[in-house]
């Protein structure tokens, strides 16, 4: 059993809105961004966060690493709660976490050369390494992430979207994290380059011993990438699984509906297949459903949904569903009738 | 596999290479502007202007106070422009070199020019973009603070300075000095708005580099564009207003001059027949003006990201 | 008789580091009623393609070659006659709807606004028929919906506004851009199967423009993959999904993480997209290909028919690169 790497509980974050033109004292709307999630990262692995925009999976990325104030505990490997440090104490876990983002051109200055770029988080927790040494190091990262070492003074706009990507990961494992969020790092890219950069990740994922929080909408993606998947809407853990077991016997009707939208690229499957479509739009963050936040547009939805919000708990056994209930299911699902 | 291992032949002949020189966006934008005929031909004109102001003096037959007792009281007869008598631009009303004055009033009003707009360049970027990138009460506080002293009117305020503590250049500078930075401190502060949300701040942030060091080393960088842009647009701003405020009388102070000041004598003495005293002046204050202006335009289709 | 038909179709943009060549002698045709689908990642001149044949290239652009509608030519005509044709037969439904809808109009003055002045409708005839529309395209509550602006959309109701006034002057061809690509995923389903509905119910031809196979797969009867350009590949959708008989084709294919199957390993296609700005002699796909031989960066075959339907332009033959 490998030990756990990151534990964070009933994480909530909320933003206050003021709109254009409120007076000082007017009350502020709130937002809650992410209402209450638990889960638990393993070293080594991989948790896939899906949910579609507005559901509130980037900003629980940027709560992790405290770029967004939030409460709840977040406990990094096992003994320390990240936020309750102060700005210094954070700087320790700042280079054992890194992050990844969704633009790659958008997240590199374009004033700065590649290895000056790379070397940031080098030189910001290492500020006594020698100038020879950390060129030694970017380039030795560049040809890791199959850069090619001497393009060390080039600048973003001269490289493709794809290689911007690269540099981005370069950025992020330099200073040897233990655990990478990547914020939709592929949804940008074409699907060619997308796989030669999921492909790295799971590559220096091996080598380096990485944990990864990966947040993507495409679920296919997720699929291939993961080992436990994690589905959001409107800020609230819809169900969480292993990746297999969440793929292939989706409990929550989103979950459901969700999967059963992704297009396969074959059409004999893509034409036979069932989708399930939901009704209407998803509703405003701002004033949230009472009860289930789903049961406005779940087909399932019954006058219990409205009173009380369902707990995430282990699904019940039914006739029919083979759950693999012998060895201790680490399903989850939030929902009265699972 | 035989794709990889080729790859791989050719990796190890590249890192062998000399490391690759980039082209930045400098690079790129200065290739833009070198593009632009009108800019480089303002460029050229600057160039000139500033030759002139430096070294017209030791062309100068005379020093802009000498009096010519030659010419006096037949100004209009023997004090035109000519080569023999020394007097390049013909003299003054007073029988003064007008070479020699408008060489020095060359001198006060560029100065004026690229005093003023360094003074908005510096206390500008720094002020808005802390303001900027602080955000919140900090950011309303310091924003509004150049809102009222906008509202105040500047031109009254400096004409009550120079009444108040007397005509001089440093009291101008000081005057020019306190409004132009505020333009700039807004135009500064809306740009690192935009800057602040992009992912690569954030990527800084979430790696732990400290605030200071993101405005100096991710922010200021990027704001250079748009504050190169509004500095060249604001020097011929800065002299205008200058210009105005000599030829209000308020100027630079006798035998000092500027092209305010040659402009307002020579419009006054147009009808004697000495219209020299008016074109000379003029004729620098125009095409520096326009320079200048050519020189930002250019600036700025260099610079505009959006043309790429 | 073919509904559209393209010959030739070049596109090139004068910029200030040179000549981009964004579209190289694409050829298709598409009947009446048929779903044809163009595939490309970024950069591949999919927009491009469907920019040029209604002539809303960017001003630095230029277009050359043949496209006919309904046997009359439509590339660079004049504007008036164009607009005659853009409006009543063929419309187009862009990626971001927010782009081509006036934040300041209310959607049912935007939609009148199209059939008085080109049907000649009354405003009232025109309110109602659009509120028809708005309902075609099930938004619900249409009527009140009509009044609202833009704004007052979500993103998935904004693309469905757009389609349903695109579908106002009953258009024989509809051109759609990426029209999910900003999409979630359950929006997309909606819209795709929206779509479907109306392609039957209105028995118009579609022209789909995307990224994305899954997409085609779902929806297309045709297909025409582009690569730098150029056609690579075009083909009844079944058999170019069974059997790719391009690299490219084939490489895009494996590189898909499939939900309904587990991957262990992703194929990849290495390298970069092709540089625009210098257009190869040969096969713009060449350094990239693993089946690239010497030939393939002087020359490329012309596209051709090699089984019933199925055209492809590739120096190997198809049982080569199986």
């Amino acid at each position: 059993m490998s030990t756990s790497l990151l534990k964070v509980e009933d994480l909530r974050v909320s933003f206050s809105l003021k709109s254009q033109g409120d007076m000082p004292w007017t009350k502020s709307r709130v937002l809650q961004a992410v209402g209450g999630v638990s889960f638990e990262l393993k070293q080594g692995e991989t948790l896939g966060i899906v949910g579609e925009s507005g559901c509130g999976k980037s900003t629980l990325a940027r709560a992790l690493i405290r770029m967004v104030k939030a409460t709840g505990r977040v406990v990094w490997m096992g003994d320390e709660e990240l936020l309750g440090l102060s700005k210094s104490q954070m700087m320790k876990y700042r280079s054992e976490i890194q992050m990844v983002f969704q633009d790659p051109l958008a997240s590199l200055n374009p004033r700065k050369t590649v290895g000056q770029i790379i070397a940031e988080p080098l030189r910001t927790h290492n500020p006594k390494l020698s100038k020879d040494e950390v060129v030694a190091q970017v380039k030795a990262m560049m040809q890791k992430v199959s850069l090619l070492p001497n393009q060390i003074n080039r600048y973003p706009h001269e490289f493709s979207g794809g290689q911007c990507q690269r540099i981005g990961i370069a950025r992020a494992l330099i200073v040897k994290p233990k655990l990478i969020i990547c914020d939709e790092p592929v949804s940008a890219l074409d699907v060619s380059i997308q796989a030669q950069v999921i492909n790295l990740l799971m590559e220096l994922q091996q080598e380096m011993g990485l944990s990864l929080v990966f947040i993507a909408h495409d679920l296919s993606v997720v699929k291939h990438i993961s080992n436990r998947v994690m589905v959001l809407y409107l800020g609230k853990v819809m169900e969480v699984a292993d990746r297999d077991d969440l793929y292939d016997n989706p409990r929550h009707p989103y979950t459901q509906a969700l999967i059963s939208a992704v297009p396969i690229p074959d059409p004999k499957i893509e034409r036979a297949k069932d989708v399930i479509l939901l009704e209407g739009d998803l509703p405003s963050p701002l004033a949230p459903p009472s009860g289930c936040v789903f049961r406005t547009r779940c087909a399932k939805a019954q006058a219990i949904c409205g009173e009380i919000a369902p707990e995430l708990k282990a699904p019940e056994e039914k006739e029919g569903t083979v759950l693999a209930l012998e060895k201790e299911s680490t399903h989850r699902v939030a929902c009265h009738f699972e | 596999m035989v794709f990889k291992q080729e790859n791989i032949k050719n990796l190890a002949l590249v890192v062998a290479e000399q490391d690759v020189k980039g082209r930045s966006l400098w690079a790129d934008a200065r290739k833009r502007f070198f593009q632009n005929k009108a800019a480089v031909a303002g460029m050229v004109v600057l160039i000139i202007v500033g030759l002139f102001a430096l070294f017209g003096a030791q062309v100068s037959q005379f020093t802009n106070d000498e009096i010519d007792f030659m010419v006096i009281g037949q100004v209009a007869e023997l004090g035109g422009p000519s080569f023999a008598s020394g007097h390049f631009f013909g003299t003054d009303d007073l029988g003064r070199d007008l070479f020699a004055r408008v060489v020095q009033g060359t001198q006060i009003s560029l100065m004026v020019g690229v005093v003023g707009a360094a003074i908005a360049v510096i206390a500008g970027t720094l002020y808005g973009a802390t303001a900027g990138y602080i955000g919140g009460r900090i950011d309303n506080a310091m924003m509004r603070t150049v809102d009222i002293l906008m509202a105040v009117p500047y031109m009254f305020v400096i004409i009550l300075l120079l009444v108040i503590f007397g005509r001089s250049i440093s009291m101008l500078f000081v005057g020019i000095g306190l409004l132009s930075w505020l333009e700039m401190s807004r135009i500064v502060r809306g740009q690192t708005l935009s800057i602040k949300n992009k992912e690569y701040i954030e990527a800084a942030q979430a790696t732990g580099v400290s605030s200071f060091k993101i405005i100096l080393q991710h922010i200021v960088p990027n704001l250079t564009g748009i504050v190169a842009v509004y500095a060249t647009l604001l020097v011929p701003l800065m002299i205008l207003t200058e210009s105005f405020i000599s030829f209000l009388g308020l100027g630079v102070q006798e035998p000092d001059t500027s092209w305010g000041a040659l402009i307002f004598e020579g419009a006054g003495t147009m009808q004697y027949g000495t219209l020299w005293q008016l074109a000379f002046p003029l004729f620098f204050f125009v095409i520096t003006l326009f320079a200048f202006f050519f020189v930002g335009d250019g600036l700025r289709d260099a610079l505009d990201p959006k043309d790429r | 008789m073919a509904l559209l038909d393209v010959q030739n179709l070049s596109v090139k943009f004068r910029t200030n580091d040179g000549i981009v060549n964004a579209v190289n002698d694409v050829s298709f045709s598409m009947d009446p009623g048929q779903t044809l689908a163009i595939v490309g990642e970024s950069g591949s001149g999919k927009s491009q393609t469907a920019f040029s044949i209604l002539g809303l290239l960017a001003q630095n652009g230029f277009a050359t070659g043949s496209v006919e509608f309904n046997g009359k030519e439509i590339l660079n005509i004049l504007t008036p006659d164009l607009n005659r044709v853009r409006a009543a037969e063929i419309a187009i439904v862009f990626q971001d709807p927010m782009t081509s809808l006036n934040p300041y109009m209310r959607v049912a003055d935007q939609m009148a606004e199209v059939l008085v002045h080109h049907k000649g409708l009354s405003k009232t005839a025109a309110v109602k028929e659009a509120v028809h529309m708005l309902d075609a395209v099930k938004i619900p509550g249409a009527k009140g919906r009509a009044q609202q602006y833009p704004h007052e959309f979500s993103g998935g109701m904004r693309q469905r506004v757009m389609i349903a006034m695109s579908l106002l002057c009953r258009p024989k061809l509809l051109i759609a851009d990426e029209p999910t690509t900003a999409l979630d995923v359950t929006v997309q389903a909606q819209i795709m199967s929206l779509f479907s509905e109306i392609q039957k119910e209105f028995g118009m031809g579609v022209l789909l423009i995307t990224h994305d196979l899954g997409v085609v797969a779902g929806f297309c009867e045709e297909v025409l993959v582009l690569y730098g350009g150029r056609v690579m590949e075009q083909g009844p959708v079944d058999p170019i999904f069974e059997t790719p008989s391009h690299p490219y084709t084939r490489g895009l294919l494996k590189a898909i993480p499939r939900i309904d199957k587990g991957t262990k390993t992703l194929d990849t296609i290495p390298g970069s997209p092709p540089n625009m700005m210098q257009p190869s002699l040969g096969c713009p796909f060449e350094p990239r290909c693993q089946f690239a031989i010497e030939d393939c960066a002087q020359r490329l075959s012309p596209l051709a028919e090699f089984s019933k339907g199925r055209f492809r332009s590739c120096n190997r033959v198809s049982e080569d690169i199986a």
